[in-house]
Order: structure tokens, then C-alpha cells, then sequence
């Protein structure tokens, strides 16, 4: 029954995996962009949201409503000044882009908030769980919530793309900015857009990794880390495979801590490197990605 | 009455410059072909007309006024599109939404999905299809469908010939003066020389950057166009 127990917990900290990783499934999906300061902007809204939550005293979830029109805005803002800069380059600009934002808001995290971790506390609601099948199978409501809130995020997100107007402008721009240019699409505001979008998702998965767990100002560069395996093990670009990857890194993680708790990371890695060695595009990933 | 004016036209790539001097006219209704070689600077005429390459210097006007500083999103809604070469099929979109993505920033006109399917028959069977399984000639089908989608005053035709069977070929010319009599001029920039001469009402050929001859088809001489086309005594 503990296994069981492991692969329902790592069905739900897949959700969160999947929710970190939506952001860099669509800004690479869309803008061809690898933002590898992804985790960072995770940390540093978590940072932001416990700075409102205790000069207000209002609950984290509130601070949601806040926080995320920020961090559009934010992404707005860092499109315009740094990634337009870096799009449709050579990809070592955009590494050196990414890496020096990366570095810049852990040291802005550091030099604000100090290096002691914090959370954001929601209460009572963090120990609730429900029993699934006696005391064996137990699900907590706060980690069910979060799964629910990546589905329906990810429902959101998949039909603004496959159903919109915009959503198609999108998926042109993917398959080529040039031609899309042509049909009349600016791919300027599509790129804006989208990384405001990369941004929202990953702050709302900071802001609920911070309810879970503590987080401090250098732990967005391992946060990255997972994003990346969960869009690699589900495809590069495919919105449903990012949620399949989370879960499945999820599953191999608790799997793994389930054998021997120091091997919670480590299965988690070796599964991500199997399924690169087996089928590197991914599991929804495209064949000509090869 | 002119419609398309491009003046002294020079343009390319980077340090690499394409095009020389180059200008044309064209008048509203009207069909004209830019025949040249491989590498002759056909299609990065058209580039620039679209505004996808940057121009180095001289002027391109529709209406009378210049369209330079614009960006090609912008010049499409001012009427120009353009087909471009190799047909550049979204792969990820279906039939149906290949032409509605060609509609984003529509013009107003009579051109939409249901004409665009009447104008092009082979689509009709495949509306819900991905793009990319369609055949090299529906694919072609549908970059002119898609760009028609725009109502555009100027039609940008490169290349649509190439890699398809006669017999395909023909199928697609015959819907250019379907297209020309709803309004819309075109530029039509080919290899198949005798296709482009016989759609076309006035001709440019084209040789390392230049223009080496223009006419009416009609009056040009296949000597003179051998001449100008590969470069036999085109500058004597």
C-alpha cells in the first residue's frame, strides 16, 4: 500500500512540476527562448507574495490576485528590454541573457530578503488530508488543490492556443516567425505575450512551492532543474506532455524516496535520462525535434 | 493608373547586397512576371516588396506612398502579401486554420474561407486536415488561398511552380485570372518562363542583382530573352 501511497504523492507534486514548467514549455515553445533564469523568477515571486502577506497580514492565496498581474507585468518589461534582444539569435546570447538575469535576481533576492529561508504559511489548511483508502492512502488538501489548479491551468492554456484567434498566432509564430509576419501577425506582441504568460505560470508555481515548503533566494537554479526534466521528459512545446513529464518525475521522485529517502533526486534524474537516452524529443515531443 | 512603384532598389543580406538598381512598375489589375535564373535576386525583390529584407536604399510605393519604414504586419494591411517561395505551410495548423491565420489581419474584401475553397477545389476534402499531410501542389493551393485570405491589392506569387507536376501547375495558373478579376494585381516570380510569360501582361528579367529586359511578353523575342536571362551580351 505505501507504494500506492508514493505514486499518488507523486501524482500531485507532478502538478506542481508540471506548473513550474508550463512557463518554459510555451516561452521555448513559442519564442525558441531557454530562460534559464525561469526558477529564479519562481523564487522571487514567492519573495514578493510573503512581502504582501506580512505587511498585510492577508492569506498567500490572496496575495495570488496581487502577485500575478505583477509578474505579467514583469515579464512584459523584461521581454521589451532584455529577451527582444536575444529572440531569433544565436541561442549563446540568450544563455548569457538568461544566466546573468538568473544571477541578478538571486542577488537582489539575497541583498533584499537575506539568505534565511521563509514561507508562506496558510494555516490549518496545510495539514488537512483526506483518507483514500484507510490511513494507508492519504491525500492532502492542499497538495489536491494545487494539482487541480495545474489542470484547469493547463486546460486554460491549451484552449486560448488550440481555440483563439491569438492562440493560432501563437502556434504560426512557433512554426515560423517569418511567414507569420507575412500573414499580418506582429510577432513582437505575440512574444510579449507569451513570456507574460511563461511569467504568470511560474510565479503562480513559486507562490505555491512557498505554501509547501520553505524557499530562500538561491534555490531558483534547482527549481529550473525540475522544470527542464518535466519538459523534456513530456516534449518540448507540448503543453499536455509537460503535465505527463511533472507526473511522471513526481511518481519517480516519491518511487525513489520510497526505497531509500537519500534517492528521492537521484531516481528522479535517472528516469529523465532514460527517457532522453529512449526517445530524446520527449514522450509528446515532435520526431523532427531529433 | 500605377499601383506597386519600386525605385532604384537596392537590397541583401547582411554585407551581401542582392539587388542593383533595381525598379518596376506595376498598374492596378495588372499581372506582371519576373523571370531569372537561380540566384538572379527574383525572390529577394519580392522580399523587399514585402518587407521581410531590409533595403539598403531607393524607395517602394503603393499608391504613391512609401511603404519603407513599415514592417511587413504593416504592409500587409495595407495590401500587400505575398506568397512566399517554397510555400511555408504552418505544419501545425490545419487547413482550415492555415487560412484563417492568413485572414489576421484581413483587409476588407470578397475573399474568405468559402471563396477561397471555390477559387481552389482540392482544398475542400482536406479543411480539417494538419497542412503538413497535404500534397506538394494542395500545399501550394493553400499558401495562395492563405494569402488571398488578406483581400490584398498586390499578390506576391514566388516561385509557384517549382517542384510540382505540370499538370498541378496548370491547375494553380488557372486560378490567377480568377484572382486578377476580383481586383488584385500580381507579380508573379517564376523559373518556367513560358508559364510566366503567358500569365503576365508586362515582364522583367532579371540577372545577377538587375534588371537585363522588360516588355510585353509579346513583343520580346526568345533571342532577347535568352540574352537577358543567362547573360549572353545582356550588358553590351
Amino acid at each position: 500500500m505505501n507504494w500506492i501511497n508514493a505514486i499518488v504523492q507523486g501524482i500531485l507534486v507532478g502538478g506542481l512540476y508540471a506548473m513550474y514548467a508550463t512557463g518554459l514549455s510555451v516561452s521555448f515553445g513559442v519564442m525558441r527562448l531557454v530562460n534559464l533564469a525561469h526558477g529564479d523568477l519562481a523564487v522571487g515571486s514567492a519573495f514578493l507574495a510573503s512581502t504582501f502577506c506580512l505587511s498585510t497580514g492577508l492569506s498567500p492565496f490572496l496575495s495570488v490576485f496581487i502577485i500575478l498581474p505583477v509578474a505579467a507585468l514583469f515579464g512584459v518589461g523584461l521581454q521589451f528590454l532584455v529577451f527582444s534582444r536575444v529572440v531569433g539569435v544565436e541561442p549563446a546570447y540568450q544563455i548569457v541573457a538568461t544566466f546573468g538575469l538568473s544571477i541578478a535576481i538571486q542577488n537582489v533576492l539575497l541583498q533584499r530578503y537575506s539568505a534565511t529561508p521563509r514561507a508562506l504559511s496558510i494555516g490549518d489548511f496545510g495539514n488537512r488530508s483526506l483518507k483514500i483508502i484507510g490511513d494507508q492512502v492519504v491525500v492532502g488538501w492542499f497538495p489536491l488543490a494545487r494539482f487541480l489548479v495545474a489542470v484547469i491551468m493547463l486546460i486554460a492554456l491549451s484552449l486560448f492556443i488550440g481555440r483563439t484567434r491569438l492562440g493560432r498566432a501563437f502556434r504560426a509564430t512557433s512554426d515560423d516567425p517569418e511567414t507569420a509576419q507575412l500573414m499580418g501577425i506582429n510577432i513582437r506582441i505575440v512574444y510579449v505575450i507569451a513570456f507574460a504568460i511563461a511569467v504568470t505560470t511560474v510565479a503562480l508555481a513559486g507562490i505555491f512551492n512557498g505554501m509547501q515548503t520553505q524557499f530562500s533566494a538561491s534555490d531558483g537554479p534547482a527549481l529550473l532543474i525540475y522544470a527542464f526534466e518535466a519538459v523534456i521528459i513530456g516534449g518540448l512545446g507540448s503543453l499536455w506532455g509537460t503535465l505527463c513529464g511533472g507526473i511522471i518525475l513526481g511518481v519517480a521522485q516519491t518511487i525513489g524516496a520510497e526505497m531509500d529517502p537519500g534517492w528521492k533526486q537521484l531516481v528522479g534524474h535517472l528516469v529523465f535520462l532514460a527517457v532522453l537516452l529512449v526517445r530524446p524529443t520527449g514522450i509528446f515531443g515532435r520526431e523532427e525535434l531529433k | 493608373m500605377t499601383l506597386l512603384e519600386v525605385k532604384n532598389l537596392d537590397a541583401g543580406y547582411g554585407q551581401f547586397q542582392a539587388l542593383f538598381d533595381v525598379s518596376l512598375n506595376l498598374k492596378e489589375g495588372e499581372a506582371i512576371s519576373v523571370i531569372g535564373a537561380n540566384g538572379a535576386g527574383k525572390s529577394t525583390l519580392l522580399k523587399a516588396i514585402a518587407g521581410t529584407v531590409n533595403m539598403n536604399s531607393g524607395d517602394v510605393l503603393l499608391n504613391g506612398k512609401s511603404i519603407c519604414d513599415m514592417q511587413p504586419h504593416e504592409r500587409l494591411l495595407q495590401g500587400i502579401a505575398l506568397v512566399p517561395e517554397g510555400r511555408r505551410i504552418f505544419r501545425s495548423l490545419t487547413v482550415r486554420e492555415n487560412l484563417l491565420i492568413g485572414g489576421y489581419s484581413s483587409r476588407s474584401g470578397s475573399w474568405n474561407v468559402a471563396s477561397i475553397l471555390e477559387a481552389f477545389p482540392i482544398l475542400e476534402n482536406f479543411i480539417g486536415r494538419d497542412a503538413d499531410r497535404l500534397s506538394g501542389g494542395e500545399q501550394q493551393a493553400l499558401a495562395i488561398g492563405r494569402a488571398l485570405m488578406s483581400n490584398p491589392r498586390v499578390l506576391l506569387l514566388d516561385e509557384v511552380s517549382l517542384g510540382l507536376a505540370p499538370i498541378v501547375v496548370k491547375q494553380l495558373y488557372a486560378a490567377l485570372p480568377i484572382i486578377r478579376n476580383k481586383g488584385c494585381a500580381l507579380v508573379i516570380v517564376e523559373q518556367d518562363t513560358n508559364q510566366a510569360l503567358a500569365a503576365s501582361d508586362h515582364t522583367y528579367c532579371m540577372l545577377e542583382g538587375r534588371i537585363s529586359l522588360e516588355g510585353k511578353p509579346s513583343e520580346l523575342t526568345r533571342e532577347q530573352i535568352s540574352q537577358a536571362y543567362f547573360g549572353l551580351g545582356a550588358h553590351a
